[in-house]
């Protein structure tokens, strides 16, 4: 068959993306495992990588000032609608969104265009199989360039060595890095917990999903911290047709077990391991079936 | 004065701390700068008083004037414009608005039409005890990719003379730097565990470099380990308050509510954490 691509995502942070994805990297047989949370990154704590190949990611440019060239005019300033250029003509590389209008404008051509390195990307080894992610560099742009590029590596990796499944940790929010995220995958897993906020966020990022017509599924994590709130969130599901395909209780266990480094289903036999297998099956037989 | 409130790592608590302290600081306004994801409405229950989209000008071409020359996709870095034959195809979801293809055009066909990406609500939260707070957020539309400028778009609501407290995304990238820039002070919320440390470490990074003064807030203090608090004594970052995991707290936070509203004693810890902030500013 060919490669399978699942997401997890969830809206809202915190409810459990990266501790759900984890498990089904223990429990998924001839798997790519990738990391899109390229700028919160934190499935590795899990998996414990070892780093094969290293790779600097080049992307976008920001706008420098030759003071030398430059004349002082100031039609820079003026033309510039991200407020990065200063009174005193200078360029707030925070700022700056690459444009280069400021460069292709400068009548004098003192301004230059200098590519950033904005981040890096690893393809690495884990005791559960192959593994590609990334780190965006402090406080740099284009996280949904960097994500597409850990999505395409990880696809790449998984044709050359024949993987079913390629797995994908996604981001929280619904913007440029969510996007680049979920294009294209065969489906995406939805992880909420049951609060307000949690069903809020959720329906959101199932509109997103749908949105890029992909199918969707939804698993309530911690679901007995409020067992009315869970109720509505199947309600919900029932009412907008996404398929509920689980719910997992709170337990300790969860912490401990990231505490040491370990996935819960290596840590734990209890009930958490149990509904976590369950999920995965399911997921699997409907990502199969569903697309024959 | 401006302080906003980040974390790194998603679900640690950034909303709890925000509308919490915004209710217990007299005369504060509320900006909810996580576009994507908004919640403080959630819990402050604002009667939304006026609704405001906001848009980023976006090429239109006119076919009479335009003759293929093709300079506007020289000029545009994110391949937002692709010149046929006879036509211009315009892909506004790359577009970020900078302008340059109409400025340059030779012949004049570019003008610049708003698209919506978003829409911006504001109104008044009462307080229990009867004050008032401003609130302002943005709501990111449905399948819109770029948050930062809806996100400039709700700090032009910041007040220069009050208390403006600002809710960020979680995360470390664009919509995150936009949220906190110009900030006086961050507040960065985690919990005690290796997910939220390594996301804290992350943050701490992205505030560093932008030189905004930070302190943190360790939520569900008492889960997890000690590492966080290792990691703060040895950098020096000032750990302002410590919420222990309480059932009650997280009951309320599940059915929208504060944590002011259910332990009223918790708005004198943030009337102090306030106070601790703003004094530290005056030194």
């Amino acid at each position: 068959m060919s490669v399978k691509q699942i997401v997890v995502i969830s809206g809202k942070g915190g409810t459990g993306k990266t501790v759900i994805t984890a498990s089904f990297a223990a429990l998924a047989e001839n798997k790519v495992m990738a990391d899109c949370d390229v700028d919160a990154a934190d499935l590795h704590l899990l998996l414990d990588p070892r780093i094969e190949e290293r790779h600097d990611f080049k992307s976008g440019v920001t706008a420098v000032i030759h003071k030398d060239k430059c004349t002082q005019c100031g039609l820079c300033r003026t033309l510039c609608r991200f407020d990065a250029i200063g009174d005193d003509l200078t360029i707030d590389p925070v700022s700056c969104e690459g444009c280069a209008f400021c460069s292709f404008a400068c009548p004098s051509k003192a301004i230059e265009m200098k590519e950033n390195t904005a981040g890096e990307w690893f393809s690495s080894q884990t005791r559960f199989g192959p593994m590609i992610h990334a780190k965006l560099g402090i406080a740099q742009e284009n996280s949904g360039k960097l994500v597409s590029l850990v999505r395409k590596k990880a696809k790449e990796k998984a044709e050359h060595i024949g993987a079913d499944w390629v797995i994908i940790d996604g981001s929280p929010g619904i913007g440029c890095p969510v996007i680049a995220s979920l294009s294209g995958v065969d489906c995406a897993l939805v992880v909420t917990e049951p609060t307000l906020s949690g069903l809020h966020d959720a329906s959101r990022v199932i509109d997103m999903a749908r949105h890029f017509q992909i199918p969707v599924f939804l698993v309530v994590n911690k679901y007995d911290l409020n067992i009315e709130m869970t109720g509505k969130i199947e309600e919900y599901c029932r009412k907008e047709k996404v398929p509920f395909i689980g719910k997992i209780g709170f337990d300790k266990t969860v912490v401990e077990a990231m505490v040491r480094g370990k996935t819960v289903i290596e840590y734990s036999d209890g009930e958490i391991t149990q509904r976590m297998e369950d999920i995965w099956s399911r997921l699997q037989k409907e990502v199969s079936y569903g697309k024959g | 004065m401006i302080i906003s409130i980040a974390s790194g790592k998603g679900g640690t608590g950034k909303t709890t701390v925000a509308t919490n302290l915004a209710l217990s600081v007299p005369h504060a306004r509320i900006l909810d700068c996580d576009v994507e994801e908004p919640n403080a409405h959630i819990f402050l229950k604002p009667e939304i008083k006026e609704k405001v989209p906001v848009f980023i000008p976006v090429p239109k071409i006119d076919k009479e004037r335009c003759n293929g020359c093709g300079r506007c996709k020289e000029v545009c870095v994110y391949n937002a414009l692709a010149v046929l034959k006879n036509d211009v195809l315009v892909f506004s979801e790359l577009c970020h608005g900078c302008g340059a293809c109409a400025y340059f055009c030779p012949q004049k066909a570019i003008t610049e039409v708003n698209k919506e990406i978003g829409v911006i609500e504001t109104g008044n939260s009462r307080t229990s005890w009867g004050g008032d707070l401003e609130f302002i957020h943005g709501k990111l539309n449905i399948g819109q990719a770029m948050s930062p400028p809806l996100i400039r778009a709700v700090k032009k609501y910041i007040d220069p003379a009050g208390v403006n407290i600002i809710d960020a995304p979680p995360g470390t990238s664009c919509p995150v730097i936009e949220s906190v820039k110009g900030s006086d002070f961050c507040i960065l919320v985690t919990e005690p565990t290796p997910f939220g440390l390594n996301d804290l470490i992350l943050a701490v990074e992205v505030l560093r470099k932008l030189t905004i003064p930070f302190g943190v807030v360790i939520n569900r203090s008492d889960l997890g380990d000690r590492k966080t608090d290792d990691y703060c004594r040895k950098e020096n970052i000032a750990v302002l308050m410590r919420i222990p995991f309480e059932k009650e707290i997280a009951a309320a936070y599940s059915r929208g509510m504060t944590i002011v509203e259910v332990l009223p004693h918790y708005r004198e810890r943030f009337q102090a954490m306030f106070e601790m902030i703003r004094d530290g500013k005056k030194k």
